[in-house]
């Protein structure tokens, strides 16, 4: 039996069609990654997966347990990280805790082991109110909340979105070992980079599921043979590879422009090219493309 | 260097016994785009407060476009433009009259206000949603036109704090072509961003750590002295060096 399962799921808020039948899904013990820009429809998801919103039409179970019927009985067995801060914040770090624990009858002596290598992190903090918290803290506090009555299966809604990329990747690693621990995860986020890090990722787009697979075989679906095109003069550099026959498109990637290009594409001739066009420090290089490169093939720019 | 747009010189601030910001001292160039880098809690959005004229450093020296910033802060204000993912424009307002209240608050004619919204909405290619509800706009639509909205009253230098979180990645990059059309047109750009890649758009970049500027040149300088493959790398050595938890 799967962790999560959805069938045609759909949601509209008026006119807005923020989910559009969506299907998919969560193998247990897996880390399932949902990828996709605001407004994609990742938190609609996320509230209907945990009971607290009803779909248009669809079914959806978690844990084997229907999302309508079962309701009582799915809050007992998962965890959920909203992407909003929402514990208490006239409560302390340690009275939050004890709260979480209590309304699920246990305590957070018998769980501990759970969240330890997260809570001891926020330990020294145990007096503070919740609200006066740093973003990270908050963070961690909230993970923990989630995890203090051992649920089954977490859901987390983009919880690094505005964290530093040093602060991201403690989180990832701290995912990892809650999955050793058999917790299925199911995580939304808008960075690209961390797709990598889950076992399957699903690919949604304004309400629509554009892909579904692991990272690495979804990366092997990039048709292009992409480049990447680098010189003295980044932005001119742009126009000019964009002004270029034989470029189908080209978009910035940091150090790098990468490039995809037509069949009859030849390195040197472009080399030649540029240089005309007074750039220096040419460097041309063949890619393996990344996830981000995907998403933005398959993916259209925002339309009205 | 061209001209200093942004000047400190041991610049700091404290909150009691909690020095936020430690003795930092840089200098930025007109038309430069500079990337303000640092994990949460190292100190970015307190300095870039007092860079705005929003804050009191506790000592240290400073001008920002020419103005000092202890006693030229209201001058300061309204040479600079600004804009966060938090706050940018005003969601029940239309697109013309998001551009004729910021136009208006920095004290522009209404012959200059009308020109430059005819100028930005053919730019951007919204002249069919002049009437549009800010709202009704796609979340990357909304932070182009922020923008344009933060850089409308043509100020020396604008302060952009994390402008892309969450926004998709061809909308990410679309806004980046905005930002270095206008440090063409010499407004110095001032940027925070969790996003690494992006830290490689910009011309310098500074890593703050625990208060202090720990590392300060352009990406391909700072790659090769931390040896490291990409701007990621010279992110995480920094940044796993901080002692302070607290932010």
């Amino acid at each position: 039996m799967p962790a999560v399962q959805l069938r045609n799921i759909s949601k509209s808020y008026g006119n807005l069609r923020a989910l559009d039948s969506i299907s998919f899904d969560v193998r247990r013990g897996e880390i399932f990654g949902l990828i996709g820009p605001d407004g994609a429809g990742k938190t609609t998801l996320f509230r209907i997966l945990t009971t607290l919103l009803l779909a248009d039409n669809g079914e959806a179970a978690v844990d084997g347990l229907d999302v309508v019927k079962d309701y009582r009985a799915i809050r007992n067995r998962i965890g959920y990280m909203p992407g909003k801060f929402s514990l208490y914040p006239d409560l302390t770090v340690e009275e939050n805790l004890k709260f979480f624990a209590t309304v699920f009858h246990t305590t957070v002596e018998a769980n501990y082991d759970l969240v330890r290598e997260i809570y001891q992190q926020i330990e020294p903090f145990r007096k503070r109110r919740a609200g006066k918290l740093s973003g990270g803290m908050k963070q961690k506090l909230a993970l923990s909340c989630a995890l203090i009555h051992k649920p089954s299966i977490l859901f987390l809604d983009e919880p690094t979105t505005g964290v530093d990329p040093v602060s991201r990747k403690e989180f990832w690693g701290i995912l990892r070992h809650l999955k050793e621990q058999g917790i299925t995860i199911l995580v939304s986020t808008p960075y690209m980079d961390e797709a990598t890090r889950c076992d399957r990722i699903a690919l949604i787009r304004e309400g629509k599921l554009l892909q579904i697979d692991t990272p690495r075989r979804m990366t092997e679906q990039f048709t292009e043979s992409l480049w990447g095109v680098r010189s003295n003069r980044m932005y001119p550099l742009l126009t000019d590879l964009r002004a270029y026959p034989e470029v189908k498109t080209c978009f910035t990637f940091g150090e790098f422009h990468h490039i995809t290009v037509k069949a009859d594409f030849a390195e040197e001739k472009l080399e030649r090219y540029l240089q005309e066009r007074g750039h220096r420090e040419i460097m041309l290089r063949t890619l393996v493309p990344t996830i981000e490169d995907y998403y933005m093939q398959i993916a259209q720019t925002d339309t009205l | 260097m061209r001209e200093a747009v942004i000047y400190t010189e041991k610049l700091t601030k404290r909150f009691g016994d909690f020095t936020a910001v430690d003795h930092i001292s840089f200098e930025v160039g007109a038309g430069e785009i500079f990337g303000f880098l640092g994990a949460n809690g190292a100190g970015k959005t307190t300095a870039m407060r007092i860079l705005c004229g929003l804050s009191r450093p506790t000592s240290g020296k400073g001008t920002v476009a020419g103005f000092d910033i202890y006693r030229q802060s209201e001058e300061i204000k309204k040479h600079i433009g600004y804009m966060s993912q938090k706050f940018s424009l005003y969601e029940d307002l239309k697109v013309w009259e998001n551009m004729r209240l910021f136009g208006g608050i920095y004290g522009m004619s209404s012959r200059q206000i009308g020109e430059k919204t005819e100028t930005i909405l053919k730019e951007l290619g919204f002249a069919d949603e002049r009437n549009t509800m800010v709202r009704k706009l796609p979340l990357g639509w909304k932070q182009k036109l922020a923008f344009s909205v933060s850089i409308f009253h043509e100020p020396k230098i604008v302060f952009l704090d994390e402008p892309t979180g969450g926004v998709d990645p061809v909308t990410r990059r679309q806004f980046w072509e905005l930002i270095y059309q206008a440090a063409n047109r010499g407004i110095t750009v001032f940027v925070t961003t969790h996003y690494m890649d992006e830290a490689e758009y910009c011309g310098r970049i500074s890593i703050m750590v625990d208060g202090r500027i720990e590392a300060l040149d352009s990406p391909a300088a700072l790659r090769q002295q931390f040896r490291a493959a990409n701007m990621e790398d010279v992110f995480q050595q920094l940044a796993r060096k901080a002692v302070r938890k607290v932010d």
